[in-house]
């Protein structure tokens, strides 16, 4: 395959590059730019995150997730790029050493491009913007300092897309692996059902960085930009499934804000950016976090094949642990979300607060009109081998006062609803356990408890 | 004067940038092959066939080697000779390198590594404490045990008793950068080494061993590590004795790194403890006497077990004076990753163990957890000539003779509004039923000194070239915790020239041989002293030579702003040392130092291991949530002794990092093993370390304005490890939250994750 991008200004062309091979790999290797450092190679650390820029925007990715086809047509800006003329140090690299932001440094040239692009962005919550990068020895304080003192320089001039150049760039793009549109797609996935479907590499990248697979065949679709569209009218709200969990989050807080919040701890910054919604879903893991809010919602989900499309309830595609209602073909081309009053609640639990993979995650849509519950849809994942309703403890909930009475009974019957299982993330028993507390949590947040740990005040 | 001011780290500008290099990082000769261990799938067995034809016809594979090819010593231990770099026959953890790889890439390495068929008669495997103790499979034969006075009696006598027992999980190091190591073959049969290593001179020592060459032909260089912890201290041997031998036998460059995985699966980590307690105290909650038992998984090899667990006995008292204790430390040895050192080295155990004693004892009689601790605390510091009549022992028999933490302590509750917030947190929780807040106070006492006593010494290597310019290098590695900016800081300040006057080079043990480990916080009080010593050589005679030409004496000859003066004379420095070169002054130095007073009997437990204690104290407040066990600590406060700091602003880092961590440590960071010995944690995404939302919300950390009582370099206090268990104070705080549910005591297991918060909240509800 033949790629073109552009590497800090510099144009690039690879012919017959190998399209999976990871942009942090290359740029070690092959091109000796070490400033990029390998932390974990899944993704966790940030060690490794460069800025790529494109028509959707500037984002830090993770280099070490980040394989060479995804590039085609954007710009990549690695710590040797970030400095301007004459080494004049970007001011966040200036502020990193003011406020003695590095210690053994290894973590530090990631945290600089993590900063740097949330200079550009205007992301200004860093406690969000960096949970994606680990670090082990300042404990944050002075970084974060840092990341404050640099807010309020100006963005580099030399750090403004060449806009140009990157569309030149990817006047190029097309080919097999790089579909266009839909219906492209649909006929290259005849062609080739066994193809590895890649948008945002975030979860399949694990499979050669850890796994040490090959890919026979890849089929990218990060150009398939009517995937990419949200699209709402008064009846439904419809999500491409090539949209991002960033371009997600912030798309919802006007109709769904305690998903939009919950989605500010899904994966990192490195992570939303190239996450796509149809990627959790088609991903068919029990802890997909985007996909109990939802179920809770009544989402269908919208498959295609060929030419044949179906919709399904998005409950419904989870067959079991590991298998998914999906042919060899077919791709997944939306979601929709029927318009209604947002009552969701979505409460992530996991054994670290930002970036981690959830132990239990509970959705929960009910409605009370004049003391009583008139409906209720709630979704759990992490509670049985798939993202699952919780149907008896909706039923025990629908047409009854809502009262502690009621809470209470429906709690209970959450154990005729799952047989969580124990894993390094949690027992079966806490996960229960949990999944009650979250029930009483969207009772005691009604009764105007305080229930958020983020707004206590010391 | 450079010292004491709050410079940049010396490489800050290179981190920045990305410029800074990491051993993966250095620009290797052509040619240059790329190593991988094949692991054991079992923790315990005996390798009946290892069949590797697939490995070696794997692509990209040059060479694969097993035990028996490796041509010398195959050992890649401490001391006890008892870690072979690949197993010999038999197999005593799941991850334990069976054989090497060596291929022309480093993803090929990987692949071909997994593509060996080993099979394994597996033994049962001794995983748990439990099992441990049941097969009696242990380090050095039995418990150790040490006393001072008559503690069952003391305990006995007590009007009130509290008994219990705290688990304490481990700690995996996550350095950011993981294991490396690039060995480059020399003409002359002889070795270089580039080491992500604590300790050159160990690797050194090593790969002589394992190429049967006396040591001068090894040469080991590490210019920077991206975090050490501990966990460089010994665990890079195997990584670098692999590199030589595959370089020694191929003739070509050889670098090893692990994976992430590889890394965590392979390497030691923080011991985990169960610390059994029984503790007798009078109605005001005074301590009359305390029984330990601490039993320790120390994993398949020794390594560094025995200090390390020694260190947690000595730690046992942490800032209490306790009149009469027994304290029994049982060694046990597991089919699970040799467990190493891990800033603190066992310390932080040792030290949760008698925190968890004032903190039931609290609880028992409802009263200022604060306030009992300070009355149980050593009698304050008097002045020298004061001493002898009323300085109390520590259970191993050192005076404590420094004790700082009666004003630090008064001044951290005053600065954090302690008694008032104590009382707001009580009314918060008065007023709400899910969330419940927590307010803790804990303190540190720190021994600082290698208790291996010939380890406390150092040495320096400083030369002046004939334009000023000075070249600065001694026995310390740098690991991110600022050594090599302090120690320059020092040199600096003995030139009386700017910081940018000296050079700061890596670590060679070319340079300065039989250098101890950068461990035990001893980094800048050891070299600091050695490169003083170095440049004070040079100066001497630098001033004799002045002294001679301005007829004035040598200590007239004064070295200050960049000058060398002596009344109304002065030269620029670089002058002076022009001039000191063509009069055939010798302008190279090296120093030594040694750490003066030590004497210490491990066996009896009685002697001065330390040659001072660090201080420190800290005010944590949490909120838990109640429904499902999760937390956030809100704020904390922190005063720390670092002597009269060397560096302010790399010493607050320090304490700040120090305490991010040790906060992880009883929290977030799990660490699980399935029950056939593996690690389920082996990545970040299932190993949680903190990250930035984590740190307190409000953290104020200021250092106490103090001075070494003892004669430090200018009169500092090593930093290194003494703030980590400043981390004690946030699960102490969660413990006072959970007991804010309920009259039980809530006897809470570290790490304090959202599921043992929980079961905790339930427990204290019902007791």
């Amino acid at each position: 395959m033949d790629i073109a991008f552009l590497l800090n200004g510099e144009t690039v062309n690879l012919s017959g590059a190998n399209p999976a091979q990871m942009l942090l790999d290359w740029l070690r290797t092959e091109r000796g730019l070490t400033g990029t450092k390998e932390g974990c190679n899944e993704g966790d650390c940030g060690a490794c995150t460069v800025i790529v820029q494109d028509e959707t925007g500037t984002k830090p990715l993770n280099a070490c997730i980040l394989m060479l086809g995804q590039l085609q047509g954007k710009s990549v800006i690695t710590i040797e790029g970030l400095a301007g003329p004459n080494d004049v140090l970007h001011p966040v690299q200036s502020a990193m050493i003011d406020h003695h932001g590095s210690q053994c440094g290894f973590c530090t040239p990631g945290i600089v491009m993590t900063l740097a692009a949330a200079q550009i962005t205007g992301e200004t919550d860093y406690d969000t913007q960096l949970a994606g990068n680990l670090c082990r020895c300042t404990g944050y304080a002075p970084v974060v300092r840092a990341a404050e003192a640099a807010a309020s320089q100006p963005v580099p001039d030399w750090l403004v897309p060449a806009a140009d150049e990157v569309v030149r760039a990817a006047e190029d793009a097309g080919g097999p692996h790089l579909p266009r549109t839909p219906d492209e797609l649909a006929v290259l996935l005849m062609e080739k059902p066994r193809a590895t479907l890649v948008a945002g590499a975030t979860i399949v990248s694990l499979r050669a960085t850890k796994e040490l697979l090959d890919f026979s065949e890849v089929v990218f679709l990060g150009h398939v930009s009517a995937l990419q569209n949200i699209a709402v009218t008064d009846d439904t709200i419809r999500i491409g499934a090539g949209v991002s969990i960033e371009a997600l989050r912030q798309f919802l807080p006007a109709h769904h804000a305690h998903f939009a919040a919950m989605l500010d701890r899904f994966g990192s910054a490195q992570i939303r950016p190239a996450a796509t919604l149809g990627g959790n879903i088609a991903s068919g893991s029990p802890v997909a976090d985007a996909v109990p809010p939802l179920i809770a919602l009544g989402a269908r989900l919208h498959l295609r094949r060929s030419d044949i499309r179906r919709d399904i309830a998005l409950e419904d595609f989870f067959l079991a642990y590991g298998r998914q209602d999906i042919q060899p073909g077919e791709f997944i081309e939306a979601v929709t979300v029927p318009r209604q009053p947002d009552r969701l609640k979505v409460y992530k639990l996991s054994k670290r607060f930002d970036q981690d993979i959830s132990a239990v995650l509970g959705a929960f849509d009910i409605a009370v009109e004049d003391g009583t519950v008139t409906t209720a849809r709630i979704a759990f994942g992490g509670m049985a081998g798939v993202p699952k309703r919780a149907l008896h403890t909706e039923e025990t909930l629908a047409g009854q006062p809502w009262s502690r009475a009621t809470i209470e009974a429906a709690a209970a019957a959450l154990a005729q609803d799952f047989t969580p299982i124990d894993d390094l993330r949690a027992t079966a028993a806490y996960r229960m356990d949990a999944g009650r507390g979250m029930l009483w949590r969207v009772w005691h947040e009604d009764q105007g408890e305080t229930i958020a740990l983020r707004g206590v005040a010391p | 004067m450079s010292v004491s001011h709050p410079l940049p780290h010396d490489s800050a500008a290179l981190h920045v940038t990305g410029r800074a290099r990491y051993v993966d990082d250095i620009p290797v000769p052509a040619g240059c092959l790329h190593l991988a261990f094949g692991l054991s799938p079992e923790a315990r067995g005996v390798i009946t066939r290892a069949d590797l034809s697939e490995v070696r016809t794997a692509p990209g594979v040059v060479l694969v080697m097993k035990a028996t090819d490796l041509p010398h010593a195959n050992d890649v231990s401490v001391a006890a000779g008892d870690e072979p770099l690949l197993a010999r026959g038999e197999v005593f953890y799941h991850g334990q390198p069976i054989f090497l790889v060596v291929a022309e890439s480093h993803l090929a390495a990987r692949r071909a590594a997994r593509a060996g068929q080993i099979t394994i008669d597996p033994r049962p495997a001794i995983l748990t404490i439990d099992e441990a103790l049941a097969a009696e499979s242990r380090f050095e034969g039995g418990p150790l045990i040490w006393q001072k006075g008559d503690a069952s009696a003391a305990i006995a006598a007590s009007p009130h008793m509290v008994e219990g027992v705290i688990e304490i999980g481990g700690q995996e190091h996550f350095y950011l950068e993981g294991h490396a190591a690039l060995a480059m073959p020399q003409d002359d049969g002889g070795m270089l080494v580039h080491s992500s290593t604590q300790h050159p001179s160990e690797v050194q020592h090593k790969v002589a061993a394992a190429l049967d060459l006396p040591m001068h032909r090894v040469r080991v260089e590490t210019r920077r590590m991206g975090g050490g912890f501990g966990g460089k201290e010994s665990q890079g041997n195997a990584l670098a004795v692999a590199c030589a031998v595959a370089a020694a036998r191929t003739g070509r460059p050889c670098k090893m790194r692990y994976d992430r995985d590889d890394d965590m699966v392979i390497t030691g980590k923080r011991h985990d403890f169960r610390i059994h307690y029984r503790a007798g105290f009078d109605a005001d909650g005074r301590i009359g006497g305390v029984e330990f038992a601490h039993y320790a998984r120390c994993g398949w090899s020794q390594d560094l077990s025995l200090a390390v667990v020694d260190r947690a006995m000595l730690h046992a008292d942490n800032a209490y004076h306790l009149p009469a204790i027994r304290i029994e430390s049982h060694r046990l040895r597991t089919n699970t990753a040799s467990a190493t050192a891990f800033r603190g080295f066992g310390g932080p155990q040792g030290m949760l163990g008698i925190e968890r004693v004032l903190d039931h004892i609290a609880h028992a009689l409802g009263k200022d957890p604060a306030g009992l601790r300070q009355l149980n605390y050593y009698a304050e510091a008097r002045p020298r000539e004061e001493r002898r009549k009323s300085v109390q022992l520590t259970p191993y028999y050192q005076p404590v003779e420094d004790f700082e933490l009666h004003a630090i302590t008064a001044a951290l509750l005053e600065r954090a509004g302690y008694g008032e917030r104590r009382a707001m947190v009580q009314e918060w929780n008065a007023g709400h039923g899910v969330l419940k807040k927590g307010i803790a106070f804990s303190p540190v006492k720190f021994g600082i000194s290698f208790t291996l006593t010939h380890l406390n010494q150092a040495g320096a290597l400083v030369h002046v070239y004939e334009d000023g310019s000075i070249h600065l290098n001694h026995g310390g590695t740098e690991m991110g915790q600022g050594l090599y900016t302090k120690v320059a800081q020092v040199a600096a300040s003995a030139f009386g020239v700017p910081l940018e006057q000296i050079h700061i080079t890596a670590a060679d043990t070319d340079k300065v041989p039989n250098a101890s480990a950068t461990a035990a916080s001893s980094g800048s009080d050891l070299n600091g002293m050695a490169v003083q010593a170095a440049c004070d050589r040079i100066k001497s005679r630098i001033a004799g030579f002045l002294a001679t030409k301005w007829e004035v004496t040598p200590n007239e000859v004064r070295f200050e702003n960049g000058q060398v003066q002596a009344g109304a004379q002065s030269l620029p420095f670089a002058r002076a040392a022009r001039m000191a070169y063509h009069a055939r002054v010798s302008l190279s130095a090296t120093g030594f130092y040694k750490t003066p007073g030590l004497a210490w009997d491990r066996g009896a437990g009685r002697g001065r291991p330390f040659y001072y204690f660090a201080y420190g104290a800290a005010v944590t407040e949490v909120v838990i949530d109640t429904l499902t066990g999760e937390n956030r600590i809100l704020r904390t406060d922190i005063l720390h002794d670092a002597g009269t700091s060397l560096n302010p602003a790399i010493d607050i880092g320090q304490i700040e990092g120090g305490f991010v961590q040790g906060a992880g440590w009883l929290s977030c960071e799990e660490l699980l093993w399935d029950a056939k010995g593996r690690l389920l944690t082996h990545a970040p995404s299932t190993y949680k370390i903190p990250t930035a939302s984590d740190r307190p919300a409000v953290f104020n950390v200021a250092l106490w304005e103090g001075r070494n009582r003892e004669e430090t370099i200018y009169r500092s206090k090593a930093v290194g490890e003494p703030p980590f268990m400043l981390g004690i104070s946030a699960f102490l705080a969660l413990s006072d939250a959970i007991a804010a549910c309920g009259p039980g005591y809530p006897s809470l297991d570290a790490p304090a994750t959202p599921e043992r918060i929980l079961a905790a909240v339930n427990r204290v509800r019902a007791p």
